[in-house]
């Protein structure tokens, strides 16, 4: 059941992306009505672009699982440990995806999203514009840095056009700050940490 | 480093990141007018514009490639501190064109003229790859990657995307040949997009200590030698009047910041995408070390899950400084560099971890040391590099 659901996140995410509407170019507004316009653009592809499948922890509630917008965005809660992968069941799985769909284990390890809220400390806080559009670009941190990897689609989202990534790194950057410390990845065979 | 600047960089490594693309497409072009490329490759037997040639062989590094000669106009250079590479043996050229010189007025970021070629082999026993690159007619760099067969009798040019596991560096750790996204990464982050070519790189004041040294081949060019051709032009005359040297409180810290150099400052500079990160390990052509200012003491963006390391490098004790904990590491996500490597240089650790125990007796203040003389370097160094 949860692992139909992530598909279902994924698929919104690149139909998303696919279907987006042209840019809406801040040069065309005054500045704060500009800066007012680019964090709505923003709004509207973060939303659109279905973010919150992911970014967002899910909770269970009456109608089954859902994103718990009390902590909008900010990551695989660093309250919930895991130590390990977890190998899918025998059958056509890829797959595990945790119970906030915040972690994902597959061959490439274990995945947690990241916390995208402007914390300073442990969100995009201290990131600039441009290593958020080059991340998108290149799937590497900061665009220099590790790979990102599944099932962040970045490969879809670097094809949007700067003006739509710099809107929605604008919004992201205006929502509220969660202190969240999502943990580093577990590589697949994980080698002796230092 | 500006936004259009990172914004091209980006537009060029996703551009790279899409398989097939870019030279492949110029090339089913090439291909459509084969009596233009007959008479260019009469003209010029290496290809020219941005369309690599298929061979190693049609790149001009080589007068006879079944013996091996280089050309007449391929010098060989070796840079006195060497970017680890999973301890491949490595040899470096350069071809500048006719009467053209480096123009060498920023000591640190040298411009190259259009034209000018680098290849750079790597081996593990035998050659694997010989990377090539070439400065374009528009000014951009193109790279491209060569991998040699067993018996090294052909070089076939890789995809752009790279290819995985193409050797073993040692028994059961692969050697992988890097894609044009992470050729960028490294090349196009700094200050220059050539890395080891420079006042400091090619000082003839060589640090007899550096990690992974080779003796340069004979006839290899060294600044001295630039300098005596007229290959380089403006170099400013406090650099070219006093050979360059990392400045250094002891022969261990002179090395210590060269290999940081050699090894990090391609993305952790002042004009790199993430300079705002505020960390920088270039060692100037002047010999200044931003290191000392920027990483000794100073806290990290990053923290490592489940340990208490705060800080890049903390006086007299490796084990809470990030730098060990980034260089130690492989196959995760805390790894530096993040690529092309799966196998940690434990002599950079050894050396790295002496230098910051070797901290803890300097006064906090001290951040521009006077220069030391090295003594003759110590045995076990791992050739290659």
């Amino acid at each position: 059941m949860k692992r139909r659901y992530a598909v279902s996140a994924l698929a919104a995410c690149a139909v998303a992306i696919a279907f987006a509407a042209p840019a809406t170019h801040a040069a065309d507004h005054p500045a704060s009505a500009g800066d007012k316009a680019k964090v709505e653009r923003g709004r509207y592809l973060v939303t659109f672009g279905g973010c919150n499948d992911c970014h967002t922890p899910w909770k269970m509630s009456d109608k089954g699982p859902e994103p718990d917008m009390s902590r909008m965005l900010s990551g695989h809660p660093q309250s919930l440990a895991i130590q390990a992968g977890v190998a899918p069941p025998p059958g056509p799985w890829m797959a595990v995806v945790g119970v906030t769909f915040t972690a994902w284990s597959g061959p490439w390890g274990v995945s947690f999203t990241k916390n995208l809220t402007p914390d300073k400390e442990t969100g995009l806080g201290g990131w600039t514009e441009k290593e958020f559009i080059a991340t998108m670009r290149t799937g590497r941190e900061r665009g220099l840095g590790r790979e990102i990897l599944p099932p962040m689609p970045w490969q879809n989202y670097g094809k949007a056009t700067d003006a739509d990534l710099a809107a929605m790194f604008a919004y992201l950057k205006s929502i509220p700050a969660i202190s969240n410390h999502v943990p580093d990845p577990i590589p697949p065979e994980a080698p002796p940490a230092k | 480093m500006d936004v259009n600047r990172a914004t091209r960089l980006g537009e060029r490594l996703i551009l790279a990141a899409s398989a097939g693309k870019g030279c492949f497409r110029r090339r089913s072009l090439c291909a459509s007018l084969p009596a233009l490329l007959l008479l260019a490759a009469l003209v010029a037997p290496p290809a020219t514009a941005d369309c690599a040639p298929q061979h190693l062989a049609d790149t001009g590094l080589y007068a006879d490639f079944a013996a091996k000669t280089l050309a007449p106009e391929v010098h060989p250079f070796s840079p006195q501190y060497a970017l680890w590479s999973d301890g491949a043996t490595k040899r470096r050229w350069i071809r500048l064109p006719p009467k053209k010189r480096i123009d060498a007025r920023n000591p640190d970021a040298w411009v190259f003229p259009v034209g000018t070629r680098f290849w750079k082999e790597f081996a593990f026993g035998r050659r694997v790859e010989t990377r090539l690159i070439e400065r374009q007619a528009d000014g951009e760099w193109h790279f491209a990657t060569y991998r040699w067969n067993q018996d090294e009798s052909d070089a076939v040019l890789v995809p752009e995307t790279g290819v995985r596991h193409v050797a073993e560096s040692r028994p059961g750790v692969p050697y992988d040949l890097p894609g044009v996204v992470e050729c960028r990464a490294c090349h196009e982050s700094g200050l220059a997009t050539i890395l080891g070519f420079s006042a400091l790189q090619l000082s003839s004041d060589r640090d007899p200590n550096a990690l992974h040294g080779i003796t340069p081949d004979p006839g290899s060019l060294d600044l001295d030698e630039l300098l005596r051709r007229g290959w380089i032009s403006d170099l400013p005359q406090a650099i070219a009047a006093h050979a360059p040297r990392v400045r250094a409180a002891t022969p261990t810290e002179r090395t210590a910041l060269g290999y940081l150099h050699a090894n990090c400052s391609n993305c952790h500079n002042s004009q790199s995408l993430i300079a705002d990160l505020g960390l920088s390990f270039v060692v100037h052509a002047d010999g200044t070390p931003d290191a000392l200012a920027t990483a000794v003491g100073h806290p990290s963006h990053y923290h490592p899950t489940g340990t208490t390391i705060e800080r890049h490098i903390v006086p007299g004790d490796p084990d809470a400084s990030l730098v060990m904990t980034r260089i130690s590491n492989r196959g995760n996500a805390r790894q530096m560099p993040p690529m092309d490597s799966h196998l940690a240089d434990a002599d950079a650790i050894a050396l790295l971890s002496r230098w910051i125990r070797e901290l803890a007796a300097r006064p906090a203040s001290e951040s521009s040391p006077p220069n030391v003389t090295s003594p003759a370097p110590p045995s076990g160094n791992l050739p290659g590099g």
